[in-house]
């Protein structure tokens, strides 16, 4: 019952203390937890952002630098220099020594036969009259195609120039090697995950991607998506990956830069921080739980030791209180008793008169009369006893204030039972501290207390042994000690020496009153007296009086 | 013939009785009342020994102012209190302006008998001092 109340507070406390505790550190940790993942995705965003718009810029670059190598070469030459086949097999080698990335060239008149070509393709003579490119660029004098197959049915993309300086119109047109555009545009691709490729506004792929498909194949992303500048949008991949992706559109065809990453690859730096915030924050709980739990016990566990000590404390005092109750209960009793007690005594006193003018002839239970008057006379005498105890002790409600040398009373004490002890070969040592000053107190009443413990003393020792007396200042008490060597009191027994009525010795000797007197007369000196017993070792009672000077006369 | 003459005062009538009846079985000329008004009164008409006084009697003339009267009416009367436990200071006191001595209430007439022979021996032997002074004082002028 009352270890589940001391149980439950712990538990409350526990509770509490770890709630206030543990909810900031879990929320600290989360904010700076998000807010570290949130800068952290800013940044690689805008690092994956950058790559694209610089890779975009270089594609750009390198499209703007082939339609200018193009285009001078058509505008530094006539057309029938141009349509000799030497002639273009060596403008062909000259672009692409300075890195010109040209598959073949031709030359295509405004008709759209291709007049001239130098190229691993058997393509002289074929018509583009029907292209689409061709329209578009004799319109607008550059074109750039997107990826197709095309006559030699290999994906690749070409490259238009219009020479219309004089009439008759012709067109230079060269194919760009897939293979080394598409390395250019792959060499923005980063780690494990990254991927960079060029996809057209239907979103098929112009370049070869590293993973998820063949060039011309459908990219699966919605090129609507890709605002002006650079944009950064997230997408789960086939594989039920996040991506991420930052896509930039290039100036001169409506192609898309991508640059794609995994998120999970991006992040993992991240989750290297999470794991060590968790587990930081792992430790921390669990030290704390610890230390609460631990101090919390401590705590409570004194809490437990003090309330028993203040139970205890309480249970002294309702025991004092019982003693003082019964005091005065006791006394009013025996006041009440001892009125008709006198009547009765004397007479029975008179009934032992008459029997003596009995005539024992006539009356046959004489004897029995005398006898059990006899007895009753005996018994009269122990209630006269106790009450005259009882009585004779309580009586004195204020004390007579007089000086009083607290080992005097002592010695007299002594000297008085001193006989007593001797015939009994009981030694009575002293051991008075000098410097005892002298109080204004009852000099009758403390002396009847230390009769009391001393003649008790004497007693319990029965025969043989030594009591020893001392005397000490202790701060603001004299404290006076009764020491016996006598068989002592059983613990169980030792609570009840102060309760009126209890005694170990026979009806005879004693009548259980005198430590209760006792008991009574230091307490309203506003002493204590206290017993300490060990069974088989002796007994000792401790009067502790306080100091109260005399007033000076 | 009587030993001694004994006027008992308490106002436990039963008390007065019996130990009226018990000294007279002792031959003590015995007479109980159970007032100090009372035994005043018997007092003026006529002449005790010793005057067995309860201290503490309700109601009525208290112990101590009847002691005072009694040494007016008669001060060769020898007084011995009847005290409870809570009046000793009172029959101190008493002691004081006049008693014999004092006993605690109950006594036993074992107790009480020689304290009232000495009350008595005390008494006469004063009343043998003023016989005596007196033949004295009648044969100065024989």
């Amino acid at each position: 019952m009352k270890t589940s109340l001391y149980i439950n507070l712990q538990r409350k406390i526990i509770f509490i203390v770890l709630l206030v505790s543990f909810a900031p550190l879990i929320l600290l940790g989360g904010t700076i937890y998000y807010q570290f993942a949130r800068m952290y995705k800013n940044k690689i965003e805008e690092q994956i952002k950058y790559r694209a718009r610089a890779q975009a810029e270089a594609v750009d670059m390198f499209l703007k630098e082939r339609i200018a190598l193009l285009s001078t070469a058509a505008h530094t030459h006539s057309f029938s220099d141009i349509t000799n086949e030497r002639e273009l097999s060596r403008i062909l080698s000259i672009m692409n020594s300075k890195g010109g990335a040209f598959v073949d060239l031709g030359v295509i008149t405004n008709n759209g036969q291709q007049v001239a070509y130098v190229g691993p393709y058997d393509l002289l003579g074929l018509s583009y009259y029907e292209q689409p490119w061709f329209g578009e660029v004799m319109s607008k004098g550059v074109y750039i195609s997107d990826v197709y197959f095309g006559y030699r049915q290999l994906p690749h993309f070409i490259i238009a120039v219009l020479r219309q300086e004089r009439q008759p119109v012709w067109i230079m047109r060269a194919t760009i090697d897939p293979d080394l555009f598409g390395a250019m545009v792959r060499s923005a691709q980063v780690g494990k995950t990254g991927d960079a490729y060029i996809i057209n506004k239907a979103g098929v792929y112009q370049t070869r991607p590293r993973f998820g498909g063949k060039i011309l194949s459908n990219s699966g992303l919605n090129t609507s998506l890709f605002g002006g500048g650079t944009t950064i949008i997230e997408q789960k991949s086939g594989e039920d990956k996040e991506l991420l992706y930052a896509g930039s559109w290039l100036k001169t065809p409506r192609w898309l830069l991508v640059i794609s990453q995994e998120v999970a690859e991006e992040m993992e730096g991240l989750l290297a921080t999470r794991n060590m915030e968790i587990a930081i924050i792992v430790f921390g709980l669990l030290a704390i739980i610890l230390t609460i739990v631990l101090t919390t016990r401590l705590f409570v566990k004194r809490l437990r030791e003090s309330d028993a000590k203040m139970n205890e404390m309480n249970a002294q005092l309702m025991h004092l209180d019982k003693l003082a109750a019964l005091g005065k209960m006791g006394a009013s009793v025996a006041h009440e008793i001892n009125n008709p007690l006198v009547v009765v005594m004397q007479k029975i006193g008179w009934m032992e008169d008459l029997l003596d003018e009995e005539d024992p002839q006539k009356s046959k239970n004489l004897e029995e009369y005398r006898k059990t008057i006899n007895k009753i006379d005996y018994h009269l005498e122990r209630i006269r006893k106790v009450v005259h105890n009882m009585l004779g002790y309580a009586r004195k409600m204020e004390p007579r204030l007089e000086n009083v040398d607290v080992n005097e009373t002592l010695n007299q004490t002594i000297d008085l039972l001193e006989n007593y002890a001797r015939i009994n070969n009981i030694d009575i040592q002293t051991d008075l501290a000098p410097g005892v000053p002298i109080i204004a107190n009852d000099q009758a009443q403390l002396q009847q207390v230390f009769l009391n413990l001393i003649s008790n003393a004497i007693d319990a020792i029965n025969k043989d042994g030594l009591i020893e007396i001392k005397s000490r200042k202790i701060d603001t008490h004299i404290a006076v000690t009764v020491s016996d060597d006598g068989p002592g009191i059983p613990r169980d027994r030792q609570g009840k020496v102060f309760e009126p009525f209890f005694t170990t010795k026979d009806t005879e000797k004693g009548t259980g009153l005198g430590l209760w007197v006792s008991y009574d007369i230091i307490k309203k000196m506003g002493g204590t007296i206290t017993v300490e017993s060990a069974e088989g070792e002796g007994t000792t009672f401790t009067v502790q009086i306080p100091i109260v000077l005399p007033q000076k006369e | 013939m009587e030993l001694f003459s004994v006027l008992v005062v308490d106002d436990e009538e039963d008390f007065v009785e019996t130990l009226v009846n018990r000294l007279k079985k002792r031959t003590i000329d015995a007479v109980g009342v159970s007032s100090g008004e009372r035994a005043l009164e018997l007092m003026g008409k006529r002449e005790f020994d010793v005057v067995i006084l309860d201290i503490k009697m309700p109601g009525g003339m208290d112990g101590i102012e009847a002691l005072r009267e009694m040494k007016k009416v008669q001060p060769l009367a020898e007084v011995v209190l009847l005290t409870g436990h809570a009046s000793v200071e009172t029959s101190i006191e008493g002691m004081k302006i006049g008693a014999f001595d004092y006993v605690l209430k109950p006594i036993k007439l074992e107790e009480l008998f020689p304290k009232l022979a000495q009350a008595f021996e005390k008494k006469d032997a004063h009343d043998q001092k003023i016989r005596s002074a007196k033949i004295k004082e009648s044969l100065r002028y024989w």
